[in-house]
């Protein structure tokens, strides 16, 4: 579903924030990327659907490459959710508004179809009540699952998430990860950039480990937790895991 | 010391000054407020474009336009447009396009480098986040920029955009160099014809003061209200 191979990325012309990461995640599956801050998971990720670009190597989304030129782009992201780190709601649209823009924009949908597809998601995500009122008066976590419910509206093949409960106040986080639990139960491919170690624990197929740029550890879950084969994923994983 | 004065030629002429003048006056702003935010924004956008060729000759005409004095660039637009005119549609003669077009040109073009950096500074405000937010949902730069960029830096900016369209509204009166009928034009017809100077002067000064006072104390108050709502 998604492969990467040997991808490389500056930013300028001397910091290299990616080193030949090569990794791929199949249909149904879920992987975590995780590992210390500025170690690159949040790039890679962002690079999965060309929010940033990459000069070497390549990235292939179910069978399309993502970094030819003549790829449409917007086509292709239309297919895969993405969550972000700052929830990224629209402000000036209603909740229900936020669900039903891209959907009518950009996939062409009626009006009601819209409407119908984002009550049902809203309702899922257990935010039905709040449909009209504005992304500001929400809480960090019902914002969160707003912003799970508008990636889902799009029917995506795949989701993304980007630190999606880095900036949650620890009361809201659970919430979260109960939507994201379910999604993952129901065989979503999903790629995972997260610190939240019990959710890779419970719903992880592979989990992996990235410092200074480079994919240190690619392994199974069980094996990542069990037994690390690099000094600095040990060292990573009893840092957060200390406590 | 009002004695010698006369304002009973206000009373008098108020009909001409308000339905005549001030409408001209009020039109002409209007129109080149709205037609200078929509090129201003096109400005905006083409600054902000990864394109560094269109962001230059942007960038070169604000600076243009902001480097010269409004009232040489009515007089220089009422002659040199119906040329342009003739240039343009390959005419045997410059076309005429009438005072009030060239009026409203100039000062859409010239309001445009004003309203164009005030844009900037609004779209440069939305977070990026917003348009990553956006793309990811499969939007195109068009779609992204005017369902979600645009109309958030718009708000962010309403206050500042409608204090520039009172410096546009008191800026009109320059018009009268093209001896046009908007209200600071009327007004000194009559002043004129009846010999009134002071009393038709100070008249259209209360005037203009007034507009322009209500309409910032407007602002400020929608300002306040905008600042309570995010």
């Amino acid at each position: 579903m998604i492969e990467i191979n040997h991808v490389s990325k500056w930013y300028g012309s001397t910091f290299q924030a990616l080193k030949d990461c090569t990794t791929k995640v199949a249909k149904g599956e879920v992987v975590v990327v995780c590992g210390p801050s500025g170690s690159g998971k949040s790039t890679l990720i962002k690079c999965v659907n060309a929010l940033e670009p990459i000069q070497e190597g390549d990235i292939i989304l179910d069978g399309i490459k993502v970094n030819d030129p003549k790829t449409d782009l917007p086509k292709l992201r239309a297919r895969v959710g993405m969550v972000f780190q700052h929830f990224e709601l629209f402000p000036h649209l209603k909740i229900i508004e936020n669900l039903c823009l891209a959907q009518e924009k950009v996939l062409g949908r009626s009006h009601d179809e819209a409407m119908a597809k984002a009550a049902k998601l809203l309702d899922r995500v257990g935010l039905k009540v709040h449909a009209n009122k504005y992304p500001a008066e929400l809480s960090g976590g019902q914002q969160q699952r707003v912003a799970i419910a508008r990636a889902l509206a799009m029917d995506p093949i795949a989701m993304l998430f980007d630190e999606p409960t880095s900036a949650l106040d620890p009361e809201m986080i659970s919430e979260v990860l109960d939507v994201m639990v379910d999604l993952a139960r129901e065989g979503m491919t999903m790629m995972v950039v997260t610190h939240e170690m019990g959710f890779a624990r419970k719903v992880a197929h592979r989990v992996i480990f990235m410092d200074q740029g480079e994919i240190v550890e690619d392994a199974l879950k069980d094996d990542f937790f069990g037994k690390p084969r690099s000094d600095r994923a040990q060292k990573f994983l009893s840092k957060i895991l200390s406590h | 010391m009002f004695a010698s004065f006369d304002f009973d030629v206000i009373r008098r002429s108020l009909g001409y000054l308000f339905l005549d003048g001030m409408a001209f006056t009020l039109t002409l702003t209007a129109l080149s407020a709205l037609g200078g935010i929509i090129f201003g924004t096109l400005i905006a956008l083409m600054r902000l474009s990864g394109f560094k060729v269109l962001g230059r000759i942007a960038g070169l005409y604000v600076d243009f336009m902001r480097s010269l004095p409004l009232v040489l660039v009515i007089f220089w637009f009422y002659f040199l447009v119906p040329y342009l005119g003739q240039w343009l549609t390959g005419a045997s003669r410059p076309i005429s396009v009438g005072a009030f077009t060239s009026a409203l040109v100039t000062f859409i073009m010239f309001e445009a480098a004003y309203f164009s950096e005030i844009m900037r500074a609004g779209i440069q405000s939305i977070s990026k986040g917003q348009p990553a937010a956006a793309n990811a949902l499969g939007m195109t730069y068009a779609q992204t920029m005017r369902y979600v960029v645009l109309p958030q830096a718009f708000r962010n900016m309403l206050p500042v955009l409608l204090t520039q369209t009172i410096v546009l509204f008191q800026d009109t009166s320059l018009v009268y160099v093209l001896s046009m009928p908007d209200f600071l034009g009327a007004a000194s017809k009559v002043a004129q014809r009846d010999g009134r100077l002071v009393e038709m002067y100070l008249f259209a000064a209360v005037v203009y003061f007034t507009i322009s006072c209500v309409a910032s104390f407007g602002v400020r108050r929608l300002q306040a209200r905008i600042s309570i709502v995010r």
